[in-house]
């Protein structure tokens, strides 16, 4: 009964969805007042239905209801409670009930927390925001149904695939869908105002708490993702370039450039037309991820079982919306020229730069990404992988460091290359010193960590210059007050950047890592730890067994002590061999132990140890991105304007 | 079509996290250096997108004893590269080859890169100039300016 | 306006690309060896282990390698086919036994039937790797000159004999 409801619920959510998208947008366009005011309403009440649904499946999970195939696909009796929860999710079907969910409570919150947005515009967003919804609804509708009966019913479903079984992994998709699907209002926005012509740069105000929402949610589900990889996969990656991850890193690329651009077109009202592009490809970049994951078109370890009739839907779909999307701006984008010009030695220029390089790199990103098929599609067949995104994305986002630090002391508008070389000119030869310093007494030089180690010190010396220009000439409480929100959330975005790059360039450069045979008593050293193994022992645990490795490690000083133990798990149901990594986090470094396979009767392994030096700095510097991007949208100014409506604003924002 | 090699593939995928350890012995500290290169940068033609190194699936297996073998036998790098690329193609490869047909690829991001530096710095620098300072002007308003102050 | 139309240009040459490559297979891998010679092999016979069959007694002839195993479920499937190839008397069809054990691999014959000439032990895949072989089955065409001329991955069915391989078979069997 309930799946039937579930699976009711969401054939009314596209229904009140495609009131929500058309009626509004009529009547905005002919002027009727009632017809706009539907939006608000239709937007809650589809996130009611679709909140039913979403719930209709949970209870199907929770209550064990193996007559739905996609409980039974997806979980078991064993299966622990969190794990039953995120199984929802686990899969394609019910992956994109999620991707609805994610988006009705977008447009339910954009509904609710817009008071300061004039009604028609807010209408018009609502709408765009019901057709990407309606798209989606009827695809699940009419070939993704997670509610599809099994009958008779399975006594015992098959296992989750166990590398789920994970918290990691269990916040993963909701935290990527919760980043790209956000995109989709900074879309209806920029949408909402080329439909409009709205000339001035309103929107790209009121886009910017939203857009920064979104993308610090994309960060935190990207860095889950690369943290997740690297204790579970057993080979000490954390990024390894798969169109998957691709998918979610260039909506996270373009939306960083989004983000700078709204700043710009609201402090200086120029760049609009680049804004609204920039907002159409960041939702276009999700989109399009949505199809690499489920068309079957490019190999991928997360691709879902692929399908091209899915396929054929989504890219129709992409065609639809992101055609019809760049349609309507090659058409209205001309309204959108700015009066101001912008000078290249300026705030406007440097952050203009840096769209530019952001943007190239996720274009470098996506052609590598596709280049395969089009080979194939010409009858030959090559792979592209790390070796050439590494090259290409530190190669085109290196310039960006060092811009990073001229961006925020440079002034708006202009400035002079006299006074930005004598301000910068000390800290510069500073740093360079200091990095020199610092590189020299690494384990041996390497002229990346120097660059890497440089640019993380520059952008974080520009960061405290940028502080201490703020409060310089003020008493400490005056300053304090008149600094917005968004200025410290500049800071720790930064900052966050700054102590990522000292992640990635170390752990690259200095990882230590050896295979080898290991016998019981046998000792090891790699980096300065002397590794000691135990043997092994078997154990019996939930819904699997393991053999556990038992290891000592000791600093070769003597002064750090502990124990670590890798296991290999067998889950029960799915008869499926697993490595469980031991280890032994730290602020500077990781230690790292796998289990590979039993050598001889002796009781020896084959064992992999690594040493990880700062490998935790490249997901803190996520996480003090994300901080920033939270602090930057919590900034008061996006809020006092809800008091500065008049009666006569309300008369003249009758429809146009 | 379910092939015998899609189980193996299968096998692959569902194990990423039975993580490929062999304990082979290097004599050299650069041919341990190579190996891990190579493993890493060949791919696994079973698997859904994964290099050597990562992948438990047995064919994997194979090409990563092959790749010792040829390197303890003196082998160059290359010559490990080529063996892969006459039997399984350019697909092996994680690093494309630089050729005809992967200029493009190669060097397209550059040139883009170039291009929109190129038009950005064009279209920024026929932006009108800010006002130049009138120097005259500034004197005369300066000593109107005083001339009112001490008038008061 | 010329400008703002350039991305909807390039996303809809996007779009082309990736409707055409829904029609491709991004798993399956061309074999470079076609039109090359034919890796060379020396192996035990399955039947008679004390002999060996080379690639060198085959020059002069057209044939067929076929990569099997016993523990190939798809292998099973595609027998049939291969018997009705074998049993046409066009050319011979030399069986390569592909990591598989020899004792395991004759009860396999003994129960689904034996089309092949002879089926040659690769024990540990060396020769499969030399031929790019990477999944089971897969079959070769190899013509008089000793060159490959055609590889099926995965399992022959009826329709891909008649289509695919027999036009190859009948244009170098002259």
């Amino acid at each position: 009964m309930i799946p039937e409801i579930g699976q009711f619920a969401l054939i009314v959510a596209l229904c009140v969805g495609l009131v929500q998208a058309l009626v509004p947008l009529a009547g905005s366009s002919l002027g009727i007042q009632r017809w706009v005011a539907v939006a608000v309403p239709a937007a809650l009440a589809q996130l009611l239905f679709v909140g039913i649904s979403y719930a209709c499946l949970t209870f199907a999970f929770l209550s064990h209801d193996f007559s739905v195939l996609y409980v039974a696909k997806n979980s078991n009796t064993e299966l622990p409670l969190i794990y039953r929860i995120s199984g929802v999710w686990g899969s394609h079907e019910g992956s994109l009930l999620l991707w609805a969910l994610v988006l009705a409570l977008w447009s339910g919150a954009v509904a609710v927390f817009t008071p300061s947005v004039p009604r028609v515009m807010r209408a018009r967003v609502l709408a765009v925001l019901g057709l990407v919804s309606c798209g989606f609804l009827l695809f699940i509708i009419a070939t993704s149904n997670p509610f599809e009966r099994l009958l008779p019913a399975a006594v015992e479903g098959t296992d989750l695939n166990p590398l789920l079984q994970d918290i990691g992994l269990a916040l993963h998709p909701p935290m990527l869908y919760l980043g790209y699907v956000g995109f989709s209002v900074a879309f209806a926005f920029a949408i909402a105002a080329l439909i409009s012509g709205q000339v001035d740069s309103a929107w790209a105000r009121w886009a910017r708490p939203w857009t920064n929402i979104a993308w610090l949610f994309l960060t935190l589900g990207i860095a889950l993702g690369s943290w997740w990889a690297y204790y579970e996969l057993g080979w000490g990656g954390w990024w390894f370039w798969d169109p998957v991850e691709n998918a979610s890193f260039m909506p996270w690329l373009i939306g960083t450039a989004l983000m700078h651009s709204l700043a710009i077109t609201e402090k200086r009202g120029t760049f609009k037309a680049w804004t609204a592009l920039l907002a159409i490809f960041a939702f276009a970049l999700s989109l399009l991820g949505t199809f690499l994951v489920r068309s079957g078109v490019l190999t991928s370890v997360h691709a879902f079982a692929s399908d091209p009739s899915r396929g054929v839907f989504i890219l129709g779909f992409l065609v639809v919306v992101v055609g019809g999307s760049l349609a309507l701006y090659a058409w209205r984008a001309p309204l959108l020229k700015s009066a101001a010009s912008t000078r290249l030695l300026s705030r406007d220029g440097m952050l203009l730069l840096n769209n530019a390089f952001l943007t190239v790199v996720t274009a470098a990103i996506l052609l590598g990404t596709l280049y395969p098929i089009a080979i194939d599609a010409m009858g030959g067949k090559i792979s592209v992988g790390p070796p050439y995104f590494n090259l290409m994305f530190i190669s085109i986002t290196a310039p960006l460091g060092v811009l990073i630090g001229i961006g925020m002391l440079i002034r708006w508008k202009q400035d002079s290359l006299q006074r930005l070389t004598s301000r910068l000119r000390i800290p510069a030869l500073a740093v360079l010193l200091v990095s020199l310093g610092l590189t020299l007494a690494l384990p041996q030089w390497q002229w990346g960590a120097y660059l890497g180690i440089a640019m993380a010190l520059w952008i974080s010396v520009t960061a405290a210059m940028a502080l201490y220009e703020r409060f310089r000439h003020r008493a400490l409480m005056s300053a304090l007050r008149s600094t917005p929100a968004g200025f410290y959330g500049m800071l720790l975005g930064h900052l966050g950047i700054a102590v990522f790059i000292i992640g990635i360039t170390l752990t690259s450069l200095y990882t230590s890592e050896k295979d080898l045979r290991m016998a019981p008593g046998d000792t090891y050293t790699v980096a300065g730890y002397e590794f000691t193994f135990h043997g092994v022992r078997d154990f019996n645990v939930a819904n699997y067994v393991a053999t556990r490795g038992g290891f000592s490690v000791r600093s070769v000083d003597g002064g750090y002590r502990t124990e670590m133990f890798p296991e290999k798990r067998v889950y029960r149901v799915q008869n499926n061999p697993m490595t469980e990594a031991a280890i032994d986090a730290g602020i500077a470094r990781d230690l790292f132990i796998a289990l590979g396979e039993p050598l001889d009767n002796q009781g020896a392994w084959a064992v992999r140890i690594y040493y990880k030096p700062f490998i935790r700095w490249i997901w803190l510097g996520a996480i003090i991105m994300s901080i920033g991007g939270l602090v930057a949208a919590s900034d008061r100014r996006y809020r006092r304007l809800v008091r500065s409506r008049s009666p006569a604003r309300e008369a003249a924002e009758q429809p146009s | 079509m379910r092939y015998a090699f899609l189980l193996l593939c299968l096998l692959g995928w569902l194990n990423p996290a039975a993580a490929a350890i062999e304990a082979y012995e290097f004599e050299t500290p650069q041919m341990e250096q190579d190996y891990n290169q190579l493993v890493q940068e060949l791919r696994c033609l079973v698997c859904q997108n994964q290099n050597l190194a990562g992948s438990d699936a047995d064919l994997a297996r194979d090409l990563r004893r092959e790749t010792y073998e040829m390197l303890s036998e003196g082998k160059s790098r290359q010559e490990v590269v080529d063996f892969m690329v006459e039997r399984y193609g350019d697909f092996v490869l994680y690093r494309p080859q630089f050729k005809t047909s992967t200029y493009l690829l190669w060097l397209g991001p550059f040139l883009l890169l170039l291009l929109a530096l190129y038009f950005l710095v064009r279209r920024l620098r026929t932006a009108t100039p800010a006002p130049e300072v009138d120097e005259d002007a500034l004197a005369r308003a300066r000593r109107l300016l005083e001339n009112n102050e001490s008038n008061k | 306006m010329n400008r703002f139309v350039l991305p909807l240009a390039g996303f809809l040459l996007m779009v082309g690309l990736l409707g055409y490559g829904l029609s491709l297979d991004p798993k399956k891998v061309p074999s470079p060896l076609i039109d090359k010679q034919a890796p060379a092999f020396s192996l035990a016979m399955l039947e008679e282990p004390a002999r060996q069959l080379s690639t060198a007694d085959m020059v002069g002839q057209v044939w067929v390698l076929n990569v099997w195993a016993s523990w190939c479920v798809s292998c099973r499937a595609e027998h049939q086919v291969i018997s009705e190839l074998a049993s046409r008397r066009l050319v011979p069809v030399v069986g390569l036994n592909y990591k598989d054990d020899p004792a395991d691999a004759t009860r396999w014959l003994q129960q689904f039937g034996n089309p092949y000439a002879t089926s040659v032990i690769d024990r540990d895949g060396r020769v499969g790797i030399d031929w790019g072989v990477y999944g089971v089955p897969e079959t070769f065409v190899i013509g008089a000159d000793g060159l490959i001329k055609y590889k099926h991955i995965g399992p022959v069915s009826q329709e891909s004999l008649e289509q695919k391989i027999m036009p190859v078979l009948k244009e170098l069997l002259g």
